[in-house]
């Protein structure tokens, strides 16, 4: 640890600038699915395999942004005993290899106090958060509070998002853009939205943090084309929990698929 | 507009020249995914523009006369006021067509979809009272229609799953947590989140992120509007206390609404106590108390652990069941200008079958929370009681408790 303490901030905007391949690769990791323990093995495999960045969500009652597959997942991991405390857990045992960012429901982020949750999350070693249900209009508090402690607040824009929106989204970003490259909930899909490439563009000429593309990415075949429209970072969530649901081990069967992608976004002279 | 609402403009202004309130007080809000955010300021465009059109208005209000049947009656009900010792006037919600005030919003919202080009409606429903009013508004225009119910609640209130289908709407079963009114929001806000540029969200009460509260409010006052009305034609005062069942609330504000500047109009809402307060099996939010939370796109009352996990609502009655409420009904409570009480099931069962009996008038068991409540008060000079449905939807569910 150098004396000077690197905010979440500086550090994922290290892991743009360090990765190696065509965009960050962020692996979205459903905290205690199937067990806490797993989940930190899980997020292992991820780092093991090429993971740059690493989103962690917050299992929560009404996930309203997010399809069955996560949904379910998330039920799975209430039922099976994980709280906030136990997915923390999870963010401090791998936050040393990988900036971790929370994805977490904004009443979850109120329920103890903004300042109390914050400080835990800081506690935890985290870089930043992700509240998929508090768009900008209700964010200013948190941004606030997140900027005082150096927790990058990141914002989601969608291809419904208007110009003007965008600009004032993309001004305020920390850390990254989260671009929701579909009109949807998450979940995989056979193809990108038709205006996905549109929608990038859009996103990085709003912002100076890097553009991160999730929302139906599932295969290193989209990760590429996300790539090639621009994107700084790939965000893959659904494939993945449904790799931990489906795998025998799901540590491995997720490293295996996190694999795959990390090829997807190799640069074109090792392709 | 997010300023401080200054609640109860008079009813003869006719709801034009309100805000649309964005909060109210500390609650309310829009805590929705970025995806529906367009939706929503298009939404309220479009209604402070509907409002103020003559051929929106006139089409609505002919439909609410001709269609839906309105103004309904201010009704003394005789036999009931000599039980309590008092005179007690039901609001007919019942009489209107498909059978409560759900249909007040439907049509509204139904209008204002078309005006915006939007050819496919989804709700979400509980007791299926705002399912079926949905469906009728979409048989009436020609529009597609997707209601969501969770499935418990299609079990429950199987009569009006199928006067649904029969009117031409898909019924999309949901099955989660306790495959009720929770869920079958949040199922149609996902759908919502998906379809968003095709398709209007009618929501069914005066929850949801901003500008729904204070749009479907706008579109229930007229309950309010017509028996503060009926009331001063027929007794020549005011009632001295205005009762309604409140689940997301909607009955409640658009009859409260009237009489919010009545500062001598006590208002009350009546929750679902479930199997009592004590028990933490109820949907009673408002009535509970604690840390307000975020459910559904606001911040109001809501059952939660401390985490902030939204715990499961319980009540008899499908339309009750419902976790959180109305961010308005927040503000009320904390103004101290309304207050807002619990009745369980069993005293609202008992409600149901004494009305019946009294009157002649079955009332929904969501309408039976409200009756209990009056039914239970030694005091007061003069009530009125949005009585908000008919209960044949009722008949299986609460003759199978009795026996039970």
């Amino acid at each position: 640890m150098s004396p000077v303490r690197t905010t979440g901030i500086e550090r994922i905007a290290e892991s743009f600038a360090a990765t190696s391949k065509r965009a960050a690769l962020m692996p979205y990791v459903m905290g205690g699915f199937p067990s806490l323990q797993e989940s930190v093995r899980i997020g292992e495999a991820c780092v093991g395999a090429g993971a740059d960045i690493l989103e962690l969500g917050m299992p929560y009652s009404d996930p309203l942004a997010d399809g069955p597959v996560i949904h379910a997942a998330g039920t799975r991991a209430l039922a099976a005993g994980a709280n906030v405390a136990g997915v923390l857990g999870v963010a401090r045992a791998l936050a040393p290899s990988v900036p971790v960012v929370l994805m977490c429901y904004a009443n979850m982020v109120f329920a103890p106090g903004l300042e109390a949750f914050l400080e835990r999350l800081e506690q935890s070693g985290a870089c930043g958060l992700i509240v998929p249900d508090l768009p900008q209009g209700e964010a200013g508090e948190v941004l606030e509070e997140c900027d005082r402690r150096g927790l990058a607040l990141v914002p989601l824009v969608a291809p419904t998002t208007t110009g003007e929106r965008l600009a004032s989204i993309g001004g305020r970003a920390r850390g990254f853009l989260y671009t929701v490259s579909v009109v949807g909930t998450t979940g995989e899909r056979r193809a990108l939205g038709e205006r996905f490439a549109e929608v990038v563009a859009a996103a990085k000429s709003s912002t100076d943090v890097p553009v991160a593309l999730g929302f139906g990415i599932g295969t290193p075949q989209q990760a590429a084309e996300a790539a090639d429209a621009g994107a700084d970072g790939v965000i893959v969530g659904t494939r993945l929990v449904r790799a931990a649901d489906e795998g025998d081990d799901p540590a491995s069967a997720v490293g295996a698929v996190v694999g795959e992608l990390a090829a997807g976004l190799a640069p074109t002279d090792r392709r | 507009m997010s300023a401080d609402e200054a609640p109860g403009a008079r009813p003869d202004r006719g709801g034009s020249g309100l805000p649309i309130e964005h909060r109210f007080g500390p609650y309310g809000g829009q805590f929705v995914p970025e995806t529906l955010m367009p939706a929503l300021a298009e939404l309220e465009r479009a209604w402070v523009l509907a409002r103020e059109d003559e051929g929106y208005r006139s089409e609505l209000n002919g439909l609410l006369r001709d269609f839906a049947g309105r103004p309904t009656p201010l009704y003394l009900a005789r036999r009931l006021s000599e039980r309590v010792g008092r005179r007690v006037y039901f609001k007919r919600e019942d009489l209107n067509h498909t059978g409560s005030h759900k249909l007040n919003n439907a049509l509204g919202q139904a209008l204002l979809a078309r005006r915006m080009g939007k050819r496919r409606i989804i709700a979400e429903t509980g007791a299926g009272q705002h399912g079926v009013a949905t469906a009728t508004v979409c048989a009436l225009l020609g529009m597609e229609c997707v209601v969501y119910m969770g499935v418990e609640d299609m079990r429950r209130q199987l009569p009006n799953v199928q006067r649904m289908e029969l009117l031409g709407a898909t019924v999309a079963p949901v099955d989660a947590g306790a495959s009720t009114l929770k869920e079958a929001t949040s199922a149609a806000i996902r759908d919502w989140v998906t379809s968003v540029e095709s398709t209007h969200y009618v929501i069914g009460s005066v929850v949801g992120p901003a500008p729904y509260p204070a749009l479907v409010r706008d579109l229930q006052r007229v309950i309010g509007d017509e028996a503060r009305r009926q009331m001063l034609e027929r007794e020549g005062r005011l009632p001295a206390r205005v009762v309604a069942c409140v689940g997301g609330g909607s009955n409640a504000i658009g009859t409260f609404t009237a009489f919010i500047d009545d500062a001598a109009v006590e208002l009350v809402g009546v929750e679902a106590g479930g199997e009592g307060i004590d028990t933490g099996h109820h949907g009673a939010p408002l009535t509970v108390g604690g840390r307000p939370g975020i459910l559904h796109g606001s911040r109001s009352a809501v059952m939660q652990d401390e985490e902030g996990q939204i715990v499961q609502a319980h009540s008899i009655s499908a339309g009750l069941d419902y976790p959180g409420a109305g961010p308005q009904h927040a503000h009320l409570r904390d103004s101290g200008r309304a207050r807002y009480v619990a009745v369980t099931d069993d005293e609202a069962l008992a409600a149901f079958g004494e009305v019946a009996r009294l009157e002649g008038i079955i009332p929904a068991l969501e309408t039976a929370h409200a009756l209990a409540w009056v039914l239970a008060q030694p005091d007061g000079e003069l009530d009125l009681v949005c009585l908000s449905g008919r209960g044949d939807k009722d008949l299986a569910e609460a003759l199978g408790r009795e026996r039970a």
